[in-house]
Formats: C-alpha cells, structure tokens, sequence
C-alpha cells in the first residue's frame, strides 16, 4: 500500500463512481418495471453522446439545446425499442430476454459505427478541465502532509450525476407516474386490473432509461473523449447493480460509490499486478456479492414456491 | 416432443428403437455427406474450405453451450473464456513442452473443464439471471489473467503463437489438410453430445431446466448435475478453442471475446434450443451470415463512404444482432423445429392436417 496516494485514490474512486450510479439507474430503471436486464445500455449511452456530438458539432447548435435535443431522440429510441423489440417478447423465457437485449447491444453497435464511423472524437469541454480543486486534509503520512487533486470536470459529473439519480428517485417516490411505476414493478397483472395501462409505464421506463443514458453518455463523453468503446464502460456497471440490489434505487448510488471506491483502491497498491486488477475489480466484487449475498446490499430477496 | 415415426415402420427390437440412423437409405446418406465434406478439399476454394472449418469449430463450442444452456438451463456468456482457457492450454504444451497434439487437446479439454466448474460454482447458489452474471464475471476475469498473469509464459496481451499440430507424420498446415482433423473431432463430439442427452445425464439436465425445485425433490442432485453441465460445456469449449488455437496459429486474451460468447448464444437460439441438431443448424447458419457480411461490405462502402474502413468490424454486429432479434420475435424454436415441423408434414403428405 502506498498510504500517501491512498485518499487520492479513494476520492477520485468514490467520484468515479458517480456516472456508474447514473448508469446503474437506467438499468434498475428498467428492471424494477419489466424485469428486463438491458445489456444495450451501453450502447444507449453511447448513441446519446453520438446524438449531442453530432447536433452541436455536426450541425453547429448550441451545446444545451443539442443536450436537450439528444435526449428528447433518446427517450423516443427507448420508446421505440421497447415497442418494437420487447413488447413480443412478453412471456418468453429468460433466455430470450437476455438474448434480445444481447442482440440490440450488436444491433446497435453495428448501427452506430455504420452511420458515425468509428473515429475518435472531440467531445465538447462542458466543465473544465483546467484548474483543479486542491483540498487541504488535516492528513499527515510520515511528515507530508496529504493533500487531495480532484479535477474539475471529475467533481462536477459525480455532482450532476448524483443530482439526476436523486431526481428520479424523487420522481419514483412522489409523483402519480412513479406510484403507478413501483406498482406496476410490484406485480404486472395487479396493477393492470387497478386499472394501471402498464404497457404505457413499459414505455415510459424505456423512455427515462434513453433519458438517463445521454446524460450518462455526455458526462462520460465530456471527460474522456468520443469513440465507440463508450459503451463497454456500462459493463462496470452491471456489477454496481448487482451490488446495489436489482431493484433498488438507492442501491444504485450506493452500488456505483463502492466500484469506484473498489477501482481506486486497488490502485494504490505498490505491486503492478494489483494495480492492474482495477480493471476487473468491478467482476471480483460481483462474484463476491453473488456468493454472499446474491440479492445485493437492498435487493428484495424473492422465496421461491414450487 | 413425441418421436414421430413414419407409418408402417415399427421396432422389432429395443437396439433398433433406440438406434439414431434407422434406416440404410439413411445411413446411405449421412455417409454420402460426410463423404462430401471430407472430399471437399478436392473441389472447392479455399475459402470455403476455411469457412466449413470454422463452421466446424463453432459447432463444438455451441455443441457444449447446447448441453449447458439449452439442456440444463443455465444461461451462459461466458463459453467464450472457456475457449481462451482451452485455447492457451494447448497452445503451451505444444510449443514449450512438445506434447503431441491430441494429448494437448485432451489436456485442453480437462483443464477447460476444471476451470469450468469453478466458475460454475456460484450456480449452486444462484440462478437465472444472477448466473448469467457470474459467467460474465469468466469472461473478464479469465483474459484478464491471461494478460497480467506469467508475463514470461502467457506473453502479456501480445499473445502467444501456436505451433501447426502435426500427427503421424502430417504437418496440419492449411485450412485444406486441417479440416480432416475438425471434422474428425467434431463427429465424436456429436456423438457424445448425442448420447449425453438421450442417457440418465441428459434426462437428469432436462429435469433441472424444467423445474429444479421439483427435480431436487424427485432426488436429482442439483449440486452434482449442474457441475457436470458446466464441466461438460467447458470442455467442448476447451476442445474448439484448442482447435481454433491451432488453426489461427495465435491466440490472445482477445482471441476469444465477449462478442463470441455472445454470438455462440445466439446460434445456439437461431439453430434451436435444446436439440443436437439446432448446435449445427445454427452455427452453420449464423457463420454464413456473419460471412455475408463480410462479403457484402463493399456494396455498404458505397452507401456509407465515410465509414469505409470499418465497415466489416459495423456489419458483422449488425447482421447478426438483427439476425438473433428477427429469430427471437419470428422463429424463438428455432430452426431445428421448423426441420420437425417440415418432416412431419412430409411425412403426413398429402394429408397434412
């Protein structure tokens, strides 16, 4: 362990985290209304940022209203997928739900490059990257005393993306749409026959799923450039969940903080290999959850009956 | 499904009711095919002499996916890894120790396995979706260490080369000369994934996909069962990896990645789950699309200019993703139940209602 390098790590991990809350939430989002695990999160991530780039470098509009515009596209894409390519699978086994959104994630990695190519992009600068905040801590390892470099634009995504998982779950919480979404994430055929339209919440939750992914995208975008690997950045993500609890909103915040703090922590470690193993730290810490605890840290445990 | 048997023909004996090839005109057959896959050198291109290899080699992978995914229920995305794990084992005792090559394959396949079943573990405790996840976790964990682990033996992420397996005095130097050996190895994985899943094992495998509570409660072992359906699966994938290995002369952690164990799930639903003859239908029928769009790219080139370059790396995901998806909404059996579907109405000809 190299114990000066440790609080950096572990808050610039813990601020890593935050976009992986963010995108841990499309995917509960989705799976606490239809039980549908969405591999082509990323992919929706990745379409968003593409969407913004395109509108404000491409076509030259302002970059909010290019945001703003690339997330009214994203939310009618996830209306659309959801119509499309889930609705026929209502009732079909497990396997071919997973298989379904396993195929949209090729479909539309392969869509994406087709029309946008596959070039590295210059994703515009919305926080700075200059400057960064120096925070002085009451920390002394062996007379230096410790002090935290946070970049500017890490600080400010972890902020917007905490901000916008405590909108939605805000919106899950308060609102008449997201009562009907908790009941209808409760128990289909109940909520229909209280007279809930649930394929319209379907759509809705694919909607806000298009929503929180371009958001994602942009802020994952703005940090660290433009090309078409944004969307294996989703697979730290399914870990988050995982951890979390499937259907758990706080879980995601929760869920996404402890990867990061997991990817940063082992990176202070002085042996290369250790350092290396950031990488998969997020699969280490699912195979773990899976053998301890498999419904996650606020995961609903489910009893099975013959 | 109900065997169907055609009328009048009827089992005077138990070896004849359980036999697979029934009749001459099918033994006939089935030894015409193989003779014109084995003569195939002799009259057709070399690419398509490599593109039946690789066909083949799909098959044995998917073969085993089939015994664990389609048989037993436990959804997989990790066969993939288990392929680089059969793959470097091979590949190693080949070139460093100078092993033989089909006492490397048979390593391969049990070290594959073993590895198999210790990311089958979690499967005890977990299922469905959870399961799913874990195997995930295979698929980046086992590149990872082949990777970082061993620099000096493994090579990093650059990769190590494989030697060209050579066997009574043959060097399996061309896609040619290379196919006798995947063809070979691909009748005995046929056969046994064959009589795996009409023995004890199989119906046991069924039981547990169907409903594992009530197979535990009829006295089928969860633990040993599902353990036996991962090991098996690995061990297919170790032997087409190992195969695979071989053929491309080289193999790294991205030899074998998660887009393939994605692909060998969806030829295992294009072909149909579940079925022997679903493993072959759809890896034959998904490499032919993937290689349509191979061949198809420089009609694209022209629609799209600006992504000329990668145009194959854009179209192979994309055919194939809106391949799995069309099958999933349109044909979820897939087509080895559309081939029952067929033969029964042949069968029933002219009165097929």
């Amino acid at each position: 362990m190299n114990w000066q390098l440790l609080p950096q790590f572990a808050v610039t991990g813990i601020l890593a985290g935050g976009p992986l809350a963010l995108i841990a939430l499309g995917l509960v989002l989705i799976f606490k209304a239809s039980y549908i695990f969405n591999f082509a999160q990323g992919q929706l991530l990745l379409l968003g940022a593409l969407f913004t780039w395109w509108l404000s470098i491409g076509i030259g509009l302002n970059l909010w209203l290019s945001i703003l515009l690339a997330v009214v596209i994203m939310s009618l894409v996830g209306f659309a997928i959801e119509r499309l390519a889930l609705r026929p699978m209502t009732g079909q086994p497990l396997l071919s739900i997973i298989l379904m959104t396993l195929g949209l994630s090729q479909a539309l990695q392969g869509l994406a490059l087709l029309v946008f190519g596959g070039a590295q992009r210059n994703f515009p600068q919305i926080f700075s990257a200059e400057d960064p905040y120096i925070i002085a801590t009451p920390l002394v390892h062996e007379g230096n005393p410790i002090n935290l470099i946070l970049k500017q634009n890490l600080v400010w995504s972890f902020v917007v993306a905490i901000v916008g998982v405590v909108i939605i779950g805000g919106f899950f919480q308060y609102t008449r749409t997201g009562l009907a979404m908790r009941a209808t994430s409760e128990d289909h055929e109940l909520a229909q026959s209280a007279g809930l339209r649930i394929r319209r919440i379907f759509g809705i939750s694919w909607g806000l799923a298009g929503v929180v992914a371009t958001v994602g995208g942009v802020l994952l975008a703005t940090s660290s450039g433009l090309d078409l690997s944004l969307s294996l950045i989703v697979l730290a993500a399914f870990p988050a969940v995982l951890l979390g609890g499937l259907d758990s909103i706080p879980g995601t915040i929760v869920g996404g903080l402890m990867i990061g703090l997991s990817q940063g922590l082992v990176k202070v470690s002085k042996v290369a290999v250790v350092r290396n193993s950031a990488e998969i730290m997020p699969y280490v810490v699912l195979m773990i959850v899976l053998l301890i605890r498999p419904e996650g840290l606020f995961g609903q445990k489910r009893i099975e009956r013959i | 499904m109900a065997i169907q048997r055609p009328a009048g023909e009827f089992d005077y004996s138990y070896a004849y009711d359980m036999s697979t090839i029934r009749q001459r005109w099918q033994w006939a057959l089935l030894l015409l095919f193989l003779a014109a896959l084995y003569t195939l050198p002799l009259y057709a291109s070399q690419s398509i002499v490599s593109l039946v290899n690789r066909i083949g080699i799909s098959i044995i992978a998917v073969q085993g996916l089939n015994l664990l995914t389609g048989y037993t229920g436990q959804i997989s995305i990790g066969q993939a890894a288990f392929m680089t794990v059969g793959g470097y084992i091979s590949a190693l005792l080949v070139n460093s120790l100078g092993w033989p090559f089909p006492a490397a394959l048979l390593a391969a396949a049990l070290g594959a396995g073993v590895i198999g079943l210790l990311f089958g573990l979690p499967s005890l405790r977990v299922k469905g979706f959870y399961l799913t996840m874990a195997t995930l976790a295979a698929q980046f964990i086992i590149p990872w260490f082949t990777r970082q682990a061993f620099p000096e033996v493994l090579n990093g992420a650059q990769g190590v080369n494989v030697n060209v397996p050579v066997m009574f005095g043959v060097e399996f130097n061309e896609p040619g000369k290379y196919i006798y050996l995947t063809l070979t190895i691909l009748i005995v994985t046929t056969t046994v994934a064959h009589n795996v899943s009409r023995s004890r094992l199989g119906r046991a495998f069924v039981a547990i996909r169907d409903n594992d509570l009530a197979a535990e409660l009829l006295g089928v072992s969860l633990f040993k069962y599902k353990l036996q359906a991962f090991f098996l699966a690995a061990v297919y994938a170790g032997v087409s990896g190992s195969l695979m290995a071989h053929s491309l002369r080289h193999i790294n952690s991205e030899t074998f990645n998660l887009v393939d164990s994605v692909i060998l799930l969806g030829m295992l639903v294009v072909g149909g789950l579940g079925t022997n003859l679903g493993a072959i239908f759809g890896a034959t029928v998904v490499e032919l699309i993937i290689e349509g769009a191979t061949l198809s790219a420089p009609f694209f080139v022209k629609l799209f200019p600006a992504t000329a370059a990668g145009m194959i790396q854009a179209l192979r995901p994309l055919f194939f993703g809106f391949t799995l998806m069309l099958f999933l909404i349109f044909e979820p059996r897939g087509l080895a139940h559309r081939w029952q579907l067929f033969k029964a109405a042949w069968r029933l000809r002219p009165f097929s209602h």
